[in-house]
Order: structure tokens, then C-alpha cells, then sequence
């Protein structure tokens, strides 16, 4: 196999799997309809229509002057005190916080959520260099210590049952039988406090990043991320440029918007704006400040036709939506983001000739883009992408013949005619050939609408 | 009042007698209806997988049969989305066929669309007797706003009582060549999908797209349930008054 030409994600055995697994069929379905209900509840009789506008507005300008954005950003991270990396793709973002790990000595890192550490497989990275990363947020942490990797982008571990969770820490915490999510949230609470309180270094994600002020944000809701951004002598930040937000004012709508998309809050329990450095008459924040912004890609998206994709906000709306992502969960689509979203940025971010067959995991049923707080037209842009793979010869030779016939038929009505008599007599031959479709499908009549006006 | 009636390629093809319903209906409430005989298919499958330029084909092929000036009247969701959504943004490059499609699309309607907003057939009213729900499509929720009017139909038939299914415009994993790529879950949606179905209590489960109906039938045979799945245009018509 040619290694230049990475291997196409195998989307449809994947799914068959999924959909045999009982306890996850169950978790999906039971998460799903009440992220959906919690939502609608939030939304509630909120002028969300303006809201949607707003953001989308504001996420357009940034994304219309990305470079000067960043720069703004950069200098007046700098002037507070922050230390800014350009990291152009994953390998440099890992290198880069692997650097400053070692420079500093720290090999006890805490970390806070963060989906573009998985999108550049920083944990492997670092643990490859004997650096001991520990997740904090409760649904990361029950996946690191299970081995997987996240199912869902807000919530992790979304696939996981109590019992699951339970049978889990059981086996690899030591600590004894309970599917109590009371008890197992204070299990790996006790543990998790050790581990803030000896770390060397913590690194986290951010929600937004403020050009105007050089300030980034963390929305959470378990406090992790307050500890593992004031306890740690040093703070590395991983985020992605397309995160700007022109200014502090803009911050509102999308504090309106993104706990009430994601997990149907109306503010989630923390909210942490972070400028710079812990200053002199201050008692927390870090001594050192590093942000590591990644391009991986993203400046060639925002020159291109799917620059709208970078207005999304993370917030997992669109997954907790879709019916195919409702139905097989995360894992499935075997790459960072899952769901609509991750279609998309699977294909743009990764390519198509990886990702391609993801474009099919959707109905194109436009549930996404009706949640969607930025306004992004998801399926229209799956749509799009799907050309791109017939334009690029990625669809199979059976399908492009199948379609060329039928783009023939259309503009000839006898043979179109033609076809429908043939597919009556033929059905038995069909049925041999792909019994699945067939079986559920009627079998054509042999005197069609048209035949019977005549 | 005159239209044009294309029947989809679903209808000729599988469900005649849906045809033959929506000839009943419109005719019933004065309409003449034209059926022109060189219709295909409006290129909804070549369009949802990709195959822009052979939906183009079907495309191009449609706007030349459906010419104005008569209203064009589509038993489906999904079809009437296409032509009016759909056709006018395939053709950038040909400012005859982007004014000619913008022309179609204005004077395309979804069967309801025309029952309800142009007949108000629901002031008549329909006859009938059991219990139904109603599956809310797709493309005709979402691409055309259809929301209300399938159910202004429902609610004017005396004697039917209108059960409402959960979470009614939920996909029900048909997706046109998503059936073909993806038919486990394709199924596994439909199954779903009939889960609400039966939920809801009703006999009878009616629709405005024959692409659901048929995916949802198939769901229906594979567990031998008892329920009847009907498209809107024949329950209708069954109850003409």
C-alpha cells in the first residue's frame, strides 16, 4: 500500500458494529432525546433566530480577516505576558508543547478538555516522551483510563454506560463495585485532586480567544478547568486560530448560544477568561503562560468555497441532532469529530481520499443545520463535498455507471419507459444480484402510471 | 384552473394508484390536469450523491417539459424541494436556464402546498374513519417549510382521529442513496421510525413522500406489524366527499 495515500475510513463495517451493540444503541438513544429536549427548554422564547445571526455575523468578519485577527491577537497576548506559537500543522503544535514541557522540567501534566489535542493526538505524543498526562474532566478521564478516545465532542464518554463505568473503575482504579454516579464522580475526584496538586504543568483548550485583548475563554462545568489553569506553575494553552473573536463585546451572544446548543444550559457552571500571566497584586493564575495556536489547514479552508465550516463553535449541537449519529455513536466514523460537523471537518481537515467515505453517513435530512447556532448549512455542504468526490473519481465505478445511465434515461422518456418495464421483468435477476436492497423495495408494476393514461 | 402534474418517478414506477389519487383529488376540486407524457425523474438521486452533472441532465430535461404558464403540482416533498430549491443554483453558468428554473420554481407546488394554500380544500373538508399519524418528511419539513398543511388535511377529515407520532420530523433513514450505501442503518432509522409509529396509537400511517413510505413499509413487513401506511394523496381521495 502506498503510504503517501492514507487508508479510506471504513465507515459502512463500522457502523454494522455499532448498531449490534446493545448498551450503546440504549446510551445513544437515551442522551440524544434529552440533549434535544434540554435544548428546546433552554431555547425557550429567546430571540435564538438573532442570536444565530449575530454570532454568525461576527464568526464571518473573523473569518474575513483571519491573518489580521490572529496577529491582533498574538500581540496583545504577548503585551499580557503570554507566550504565542504558530504551530502550521499537528506535528508542530505536539513538538512545540513538548519543548516547553522540557524546558521547564515538567514531566506531570494536568489537562483540561480539549478537542484539538485530539485532533494532533497530543496525549501519545507526550507519553512517547515519558510525559504523564492526566485528563481531568470527568467523561475524558473515564475515557483515558478505558484506552478509547471520544465518542462525542462535548461529551465523551457519551457512549458509556454507569454500569460501564463502573465495571471500569472497578478494574483499573482498584476501588470497589458501584454504578452510583455519585460515588464514582467522587472516586475520581480523590484521585484527581493528587494529581493538580503535584503537576508540573496543566494544558487546556479555549473556547474563544479575544484579539482585542489577547484573552482566552474556557466554558466548563466541573471546575477542572479552573484548577488546572491557576495551580500549575505553568499554563500551555492548545487552540486553533479560527477560535478569534474580534473583541470582548462579541463574547455575549456566544455565551448565550454555545451552553444552551451544547448541553441545553443556560451558562454553564464556570466560565474562565484568562489575559496573561498571574500578575503581582494577584494570587492565581500561572507564572507562565504558553499559546500554541494550529493552523493544521485552517487558513487554507478560510481562503476556500467551506469557509463557513470554521464558524463552528464546537458546541456538538448538530451530533445530538443527526440520526445516523444518534444511532452508532461517535467511534464509528473513526477520526476526531464525529457527527455532521466531523463529516465535514474529517474531509476538509484530512482530505478527501481518507474521509471520503464519511460523506455518506449522512440522510441529508437538514437537522443539523436547523440547531446549528452559527447558521453553518451542514448538509448543503456535506451536498457540496459529495460532488467533489464524484468530480475526483472517489465513488465507485458501479455507481458512476449506475448514475450516468440514469442521467441518460432522464432526458429520454422512452427509454426511461424503457428502463422501468425492464426493471419489472428483470426484478427476480436484480434480487440475485443485491438481495438486500431489493427485498425492500416493491417490485415495479409492470404497467406504470404513464401506461395506464395512456 | 389547470395544472401540470409530474407524479415522480417513484409513483410511475411503484405506486400507481397514488397517481391516480391525486388525479382524483385535483380534479374532484375543479382542476384540470394536464400529465405531460415526456416526464422522467427531477434528478433527486443523481443530486443527494453527488452526480451534479447528471442531475443536471434531468434537470434540464424537466425545465423543457414543465413550461409555463400552469401551475406545476408534485406528490412529494422531496421532488418539489428539488425543483424549486435545487434546479436554480445548477445553473450559474446559463443565465437563460437559471431565469427559466426561478420561473418553474415560483409556480411548483408540493401536493399540500396546493390542497390547502391555493383549493383550500380543507374548507370542503374529507370523510374517512379510523386513527392516523403523520410522518413529517424531511426536505418538505426543513427545504420547504411544509409544516401545517399536511395536517390542516388531516384534521378536515371528519371521522379520522389524528394521532401524532414523537419526534413526527425525524428522518426515517431512507435518504435516497443513503438506503443503498448505508442499509443497516438505513434500517435500523426505519425500525425507529416505526417505533413512533406505533407509539402513537394510529392504524394508519400517512405521508407526503413516497420515499419514506417506502422505507417505513418496509420496516412494517420485516416485523409484521399491523398498521396500513398510506400516502396523504390516497387517504384523501378515499374520502372525497
Amino acid at each position: 500500500m502506498n503510504p503517501e495515500i492514507p487508508q479510506a475510513v471504513c465507515f459502512r463495517s463500522n457502523s454494522v458494529g455499532a448498531l449490534q451493540n446493545v448498551s450503546l444503541r440504549s446510551a445513544m438513544r437515551h442522551i440524544t432525546s434529552t440533549f434535544g429536549k434540554k435544548r428546546l427548554d433552554a431555547i425557550g422564547d429567546n430571540p435564538f433566530e438573532q442570536w444565530r445571526d449575530k454570532a454568525s455575523e461576527i464568526k464571518m468578519e473573523v473569518l474575513n480577516n483571519l491573518q489580521d485577527y490572529v496577529s491582533m491577537f498574538s500581540r496583545n497576548a504577548t503585551a499580557a505576558g503570554a507566550v504565542v506559537h504558530h504551530a502550521k500543522d499537528a506535528h508542530m503544535a505536539c513538538d512545540i508543547v513538548a519543548c516547553l514541557l522540557r524546558d521547564h522540567g515538567a514531566q506531570k501534566v494536568v489537562k483540561s478538555k480539549s478537542m484539538i489535542s485530539e485532533e494532533i493526538h497530543l496525549n501519545a505524543f507526550l507519553e512517547r516522551r515519558n510525559v504523564q498526562v492526566t485528563e481531568t474532566d470527568l467523561g475524558e478521564y473515564i475515557i483515558q483510563i478505558a484506552g478509547e478516545t471520544p465518542s462525542h465532542i462535548i461529551v465523551p464518554a457519551i457512549h458509556k454506560s454507569r454500569q460501564q463505568v463502573g465495571q471500569l473503575f472497578c478494574e483499573k482504579l482498584g476501588c470497589e463495585y458501584t454504578d452510583n454516579p455519585a460515588s464514582l464522580t467522587r472516586t475520581a475526584k480523590t484521585l484527581l485532586r493528587k494529581e493538580f496538586l503535584t503537576a508540573q504543568a496543566a494544558i487546556s483548550g479555549a473556547n474563544f480567544a479575544i484579539a482585542e485583548s489577547g484573552s482566552i475563554c474556557l466554558f466548563t462545568n466541573e471546575g477542572n478547568g479552573r484548577m488546572v489553569t491557576t495551580l500549575p506553575p505553568l499554563h500551555i494553552v492548545i487552540t486553533s486560530i479560527d477560535k478569534m473573536l474580534p473583541k470582548l463585546a462579541d463574547l455575549p451572544v456566544f455565551m448565550r448560544l454555545l451552553p444552551r446548543s451544547a448541553t441545553g444550559q443556560i451558562l454553564t457552571s464556570y466560565f474562565s477568561l484568562i489575559t496573561g500571566t498571574r500578575k503581582e497584586s494577584e494570587f492565581t493564575g500561572s507564572q507562565h503562560l504558553h499559546i500554541v495556536l494550529l493552523d493544521n489547514g485552517r487558513s487554507e479552508i478560510a481562503r476556500g468555497e467551506f469557509k463557513e465550516m470554521l464558524k463552528c463553535i464546537r458546541c456538538g449541537a448538530c451530533m445530538n441532532v443527526c440520526p445516523v449519529y444518534g444511532i452508532i455513536g461517535g467511534h464509528a466514523y473513526d477520526s476526531t469529530y464525529p457527527g455532521p460537523m466531523g463529516v465535514i471537518l474529517s474531509s476538509l481537515l484530512n482530505g478527501l481520499s481518507q474521509a471520503h467515505p464519511l460523506l455518506d453517513a449522512s440522510t441529508l435530512c437538514g437537522a443539523c443545520a436547523e440547531v446549528c447556532p452559527v447558521k453553518i448549512p451542514l448538509a448543503k455542504i456535506i451536498s457540496r463535498l459529495r460532488e467533489l468526490k464524484v468530480d475526483r473519481g472517489l465513488a465507485s465505478e458501479s455507481e458512476m455507471i449506475g448514475m450516468l445511465s440514469f442521467g441518460i434515461a432522464t432526458k429520454y422518456p422512452k427509454l426511461f419507459e424503457f428502463g422501468q418495464s425492464v426493471a419489472n421483468r428483470a426484478w427476480p435477476l436484480a434480487r440475485l444480484i443485491d438481495k438486500q436492497t431489493i427485498d425492500r423495495l416493491p417490485r415495479p408494476v409492470s404497467r406504470s402510471f404513464k401506461r395506464r393514461l395512456a | 384552473m389547470r395544472v401540470q402534474l409530474f407524479a415522480t418517478c417513484l409513483v410511475d414506477t411503484f405506486y400507481p394508484e397514488t397517481g391516480e389519487a391525486v388525479l382524483r383529488l385535483l380534479r374532484h376540486f375543479g382542476v384540470e390536469v394536464a400529465y405531460p407524457r415526456e416526464q422522467t425523474c427531477c434528478g433527486k438521486p443523481a443530486n443527494s450523491g453527488g452526480h451534479a452533472k447528471q442531475a443536471r441532465k434531468a434537470a434540464e430535461h424537466f425545465i423543457s417539459v414543465f413550461r409555463g404558464p400552469d401551475p406545476v403540482v408534485i406528490p412529494s416533498g422531496s421532488c418539489a424541494s428539488m425543483v424549486k430549491n435545487h434546479y436554480p443554483g445548477m445553473f450559474h453558468d446559463n443565465i437563460r436556464l437559471f431565469e427559466a428554473s426561478k420561473e418553474l420554481a415560483s409556480r411548483t407546488f408540493e401536493l399540500s402546498q396546493f390542497l390547502v394554500n391555493v383549493l383550500k380544500a380543507h374548507e370542503r373538508g374529507f370523510v374517512g374513519n379510523g386513527k392516523i399519524t403523520y410522518h413529517a418528511s424531511c426536505q418538505l419539513t426543513r427545504e420547504l417549510a411544509v409544516r401545517q398543511e399536511p395536517l390542516t388535511l388531516i384534521n378536515s377529515i371528519e371521522g379520522v382521529e389524528f394521532c401524532p407520532m414523537p419526534s413526527a420530523d425525524r428522518c426515517c433513514g431512507f435518504g435516497g442513496v443513503f438506503m443503498g450505501k448505508l442499509p443497516e442503518i438505513s434500517m435500523a432509522l426505519a425500525d425507529e421510525k416505526l417505533d413512533t409509529i406505533l407509539e402513537s396509537g394510529a392504524d394508519t400511517v400517512t405521508g407526503c413522500d413516497h420515499g419514506c413510505l417506502m422505507n417505513i413499509s418496509d420496516a412494517v413487513k420485516r416485523r409484521g406489524a399491523d398498521i396500513k401506511v398510506k400516502h396523504l394523496a390516497v387517504v384523501l381521495a378515499e374520502g372525497l366527499r
